[in-house]
């Protein structure tokens, strides 16, 4: 079992808050008396729902069903009644509402009729459909569809799997705590993925800090018949970063701008295999997840909680305390600060994590950077960071970008060990949004003037169909004025009708040239990351064309 | 507030802090070896900064307090105490000061924004206006018959009533100087250094000095508060220009040890050349800077119009420092094929 391990670049180790929230046992929370379940939980289009409200729905009920390749459905979590469906409150920094279906549940929590999946009969692409139609998507946070990353396609084998265990942000225990508990069905949803999949070489990574996971994983590994090795990899944030994951167990690095998949390579969170099991072994839809609720409260622990419950009945559940400051879903590293606690439990609701002044006291007030490369050092993507920050801060995208402002992870290492206590992970948000909201700019501008262009095109003909039109006409009069018999006109009439047929070929012809460059087509996940950040621009904006806050003028 | 929601303990403050702590070790053998003028200097300098600082924070309309408590303008006035001769009057500590953290400071945009090193700066403006001032040398008190108390030392500071004599008795020329002038007296280095400045490497004293400097160095080395890279690289930039000049030519060149352990150089590769503010970014950037600047130094030594070449050389570096970051780019992960941006 000794596998050579390697070490990714930079990275940092903050206090860890583990032991807070991974010695309860975990406990079931309780059904809620209403449920919101957002229509966009995974990357790429959101679900069309499929119910209408005042719809009885059952415990597992398709309600919402995937939209395209890059999609998941939606389920209901408990059985009730749907009472609204539109926007509300979802759990996303921007505070904006998205659509969702909410549900007034009866009590009765009733199961839909639902089998387990004999995969191993089915077509490997009815599978995986099946996985989409049960709402599957990664558990580690990114919500990417299970359904397509488990489609190895016919160029990119994947001889490697990775089973992704390392969670390594602070306070988060739901992946730890499942691995005690449910190592064996977690290493059944591996075994399906390794039958979609075809890999040969099975690895779980998890971070030294659990050892408890890491010695269950390993007893339930020895009960499969096929190989897996279970590794231990060093505790070090962001190590249970895909990336750095694939890096420290292989060696290898995933070249700038493509997929793990390139490389021979997928990767999985341990929750997402969980689920996978729970959905062929059970036939149970993505309906419940782990949740670590931790922090300021009076017993931090992990629930296994209902998609749509709202956040505020776990806090209250792990006991809720004075002097709250705020909430966030995920890491202190890099989760997002909720803007209400009616926003419900999402499938990437790994962590609620309550702040109070104690445990995370106000950031203190930034100085101006003093370029001490700290955060060259702790960059996991070996990117100059400061570099980064100034021309974020002057605007200049470009040279942004050239130094390579998209290879940025946003782990937040950088602004963690600054001692200039800079927001920089906020400069990089600001910078790729500005550079997204210019390129869909330029695309809108093309896309004008190529309608502009068409246009032209279409007077032009027009009035040249027109022209011909007109000498047709005259054409088919002379031939009336030859005294021709009255039979003569008929093939003329039929020489128009071909000609506007043609044209309207040609048109819709260069329609279809013209429409795929719609700025609608952008790819799903740019999409969802152009919406995301574009609601933190304008704030941001505002930050970088004022001077750091310590760089006011006095009033 | 965005993510992430909890920082490192690190500080500018703590930063600067652990620099000037750094110095202590150099401070102390200072005024073990050569007596306690330099307490002068240092309190002087350290005063003028903190004026000259807090009044331009005051006129481009900065808040006082975050500023002053960094520390920065009490590493900028140490530094360059520690580079002027420990008995220079104390006008020529006041220009220097203000020079440093007014001109090269604030006119270039404050912390962070400065090209040059400060202190350099500072110490440049000095020894090209008022050279001879700028050799008023305590000796080692080894070599002193009558040594100058705190008072005395005050008093020659401030231009107190002195008797040339009693001055005369205490300043000498320091060991560069001595090579200096001996060289250009025709002497070999071998004829020189049997004059009783020279120690086992360095001068007497020194060479104990820059021994100091050397352990503050390296407790900043060991504590990642400077890169490994620049104070490595300036060593060896001075060791191998002045071993290769001393191998060619013993009788006109000083040995590498002997222009390594100038108090100077080691002052210069562990606290000056590694401001981050006016010094390269890059890994191999850093290497390049430090390299560079300890390469001019002896080159500057030998050839240059004065004794030392320690802050012109790293003035001049500064002068690269935005060419060299842009071509040490370094790869970054997952990227395929080297690009350097242009």
């Amino acid at each position: 079992m000794s596998r050579e391990l390697f070490k990714f670049k930079g990275g940092v180790h903050p206090p860890e808050h583990k032991a807070e929230s991974n010695t309860r046992p975990i406990h079931a929370a309780p059904l809620p008396k209403k449920l919101v379940i957002p229509l966009r939980q995974h990357i790429g289009s959101p679900a069309k729902p499929m119910v209408n409200v005042g719809d009885r729905v059952l415990k597992g009920q398709m309600i919402g069903a995937a939209d395209g390749y890059i999609s998941a459905a939606v389920h209901a979590s408990s059985s009730g009644i749907v009472s609204a469906i539109g926007p509300a409150v979802v759990p996303h920094v921007s505070g904006l509402p998205d659509d969702c279906i909410t549900i007034e549940t009866d009590g009765r929590d009733e199961w839909i009729v639902h089998a387990p999946i004999d995969y191993r009969a089915m077509e490997p692409a009815d599978l995986r459909m099946r996985l989409r139609d049960m709402g599957l998507a990664g558990l580690g946070g990114a919500v990417f569809p299970s359904a397509v990353k488990l489609d190895p396609g016919a160029t990119h084998p994947c001889p490697t799997l990775i089973l992704n265990g390392g969670e390594c942000e602070p306070w988060i225990t739901c992946d730890d705590v499942l691995m005690r508990h449910h190592a064996d069905e977690i290493l059944e949803g591996v075994a399906v993925m390794r039958h979609l999949l075809g890999s040969t070489e099975i690895l779980v990574g998890i971070e030294d800090n659990k050892p408890e996971a890491i010695a269950a994983m390993q007893a339930a590994a020895q009960k499969m018949d096929f190989a897996i090795e279970v590794v231990a990899v060093p505790a070090r944030y962001p190590g249970g970063g895909a990336k750095q994951m694939i890096q420290v167990l292989t060696g290898k690095e995933v070249p700038s701008g493509k997929l793990s998949t390139d490389i021979g390579i997928q990767v999985f969170n341990v929750g997402t295999a969980h689920a996978l099991a729970r959905a062929v072994h059970h036939g149970e839809p993505l309906i419940s997840r782990l949740v670590t609720v931790t922090g300021h409260v009076l017993r931090p622990q992990n629930f296994e909680v209902l998609i749509g419950t709202p956040m505020h009945t776990l806090i209250t559940l792990a006991g809720d305390r004075d002097g709250t400051t705020g909430v966030l879903m995920g890491g202190p590293m890099m989760g997002m600060p909720m803007p209400d606690l009616e926003v419900p439990v999402v499938k990437a609701t790994n962590c609620i994590l309550v702040k109070s002044n104690d445990l995370f006291p106000p950031l203190p007030k930034a100085l101006p950077c003093i370029r001490c490369t700290r955060c060259a050092d702790a960059c996991p993507a070996e990117l100059q960071p400061q570099e980064l920050f100034r021309f974020a801060k002057a605007g200049d995208f470009g040279r942004a970008q050239e130094y390579h402002l998209f290879d940025c992870i946003e782990c937040g290492c950088c602004s963690y060990v600054c001692p200039s206590h800079i927001p920089l992970v906020d400069f990089y948000r600001y910078a790729k949004s500005e550079i997204w909201a210019r390129e869909k700019e330029k695309r809108a501008a093309d896309l004008a003037r190529e309608r502009h262009e068409f246009r032209q095109f279409r007077l032009e003909r027009e009035k040249k169909e027109k022209a011909e039109k007109l000498a047709a006409k005259a054409q088919a009069k002379r031939a009336e004025l030859a005294a021709a018999p009255a039979t003569a006109g008929a093939p003329d009439v039929d020489a128009k009708k071909a000609l506007i047929a043609a044209a309207l070929a040609r048109a819709q012809a260069k329609k279809a040239e013209v429409a795929p460059k719609n700025v609608d087509h952008l790819p799903p996940d740019t999409q969802r990351e152009i919406e995301e950040i574009e609601a933190r621009r304008a704030k941001i904006r505002e930050l970088a064309h004022q001077p750091l806050e310590s760089e006011e003028k006095k009033p | 507030m965005p993510s992430p929601f909890i920082l490192d303990r690190s500080s500018v403050t703590q930063v600067m802090a652990w620099v000037l702590a750094a110095l202590l070790p150099g401070i102390l053998v200072y005024v073990w070896l050569f007596g306690p003028g330099i307490l002068v200097t240092l309190a002087l300098a350290t005063v003028t900064a903190l004026a000259a600082e807090a009044a331009m924070l005051k006129a481009r309309g900065y808040p006082a307090k975050p500023f002053l408590l960094d520390l920065s303008a009490i590493v900028t006035a140490w530094l360059l105490a520690l580079s002027l001769p420990s008995l220079a009057p104390w006008w020529l500590i006041v220009t220097g000061t203000l020079f440093a953290i007014v001109v090269a400071k604030h006119l270039y945009g404050g912390l962070g924004q400065n090209i040059f090193n400060p202190a350099m700066v500072g110490y440049a403006v000095l020894i090209v206006s008022f050279p001879v001032q700028m050799t008023q040398w305590a000796g080692p008190l080894e070599l002193t018959a009558t040594p100058l108390t705190l008072a005395q030392s005050a008093s020659v500071i401030f231009g107190g009533d002195v008797p040339k004599a009693t001055l005369d008795a205490v300043t000498m020329a320091t060991p560069l100087d001595a090579l200096r002038t001996g060289l250009l007296q025709q002497l070999t280095v071998d004829e020189i250094m049997t004059h009783s400045i020279f120690g086992h490497y360095g001068g007497v004293g020194f060479e104990w000095l820059a021994g100091a400097f050397l352990l503050g160095g390296l407790v900043l080395w060991a504590l990642r508060i400077i890169s490994w890279q620049v104070p490595l690289a300036f060593l060896a930039g001075v060791w191998l220009a002045a071993g290769f000049l001393h191998f060619f030519d013993a009788g006109r060149f000083g040995a590498p040890w002997f222009h390594l352990f100038a108090p100077s150089v080691m002052l210069g590769a562990f606290f000056i050349a590694t401001d981050p503010v006016s010094g390269a970014t890059t890994p191999r950037g850093k290497l390049i800077f430090g390299f560079g600047a300890g390469l001019l130094t002896i080159i500057i030594r030998t050839w240059g119009g004065y004794p030392d070449g320690v802050a012109f050389a790293i003035l001049l570096m500064n002068l690269c420092v935005p060419l060299i970051d842009q071509f040490t780019q370094p790869r970054v992960y997952g990227e395929t094929k080297k690009a350097p941006p242009a």
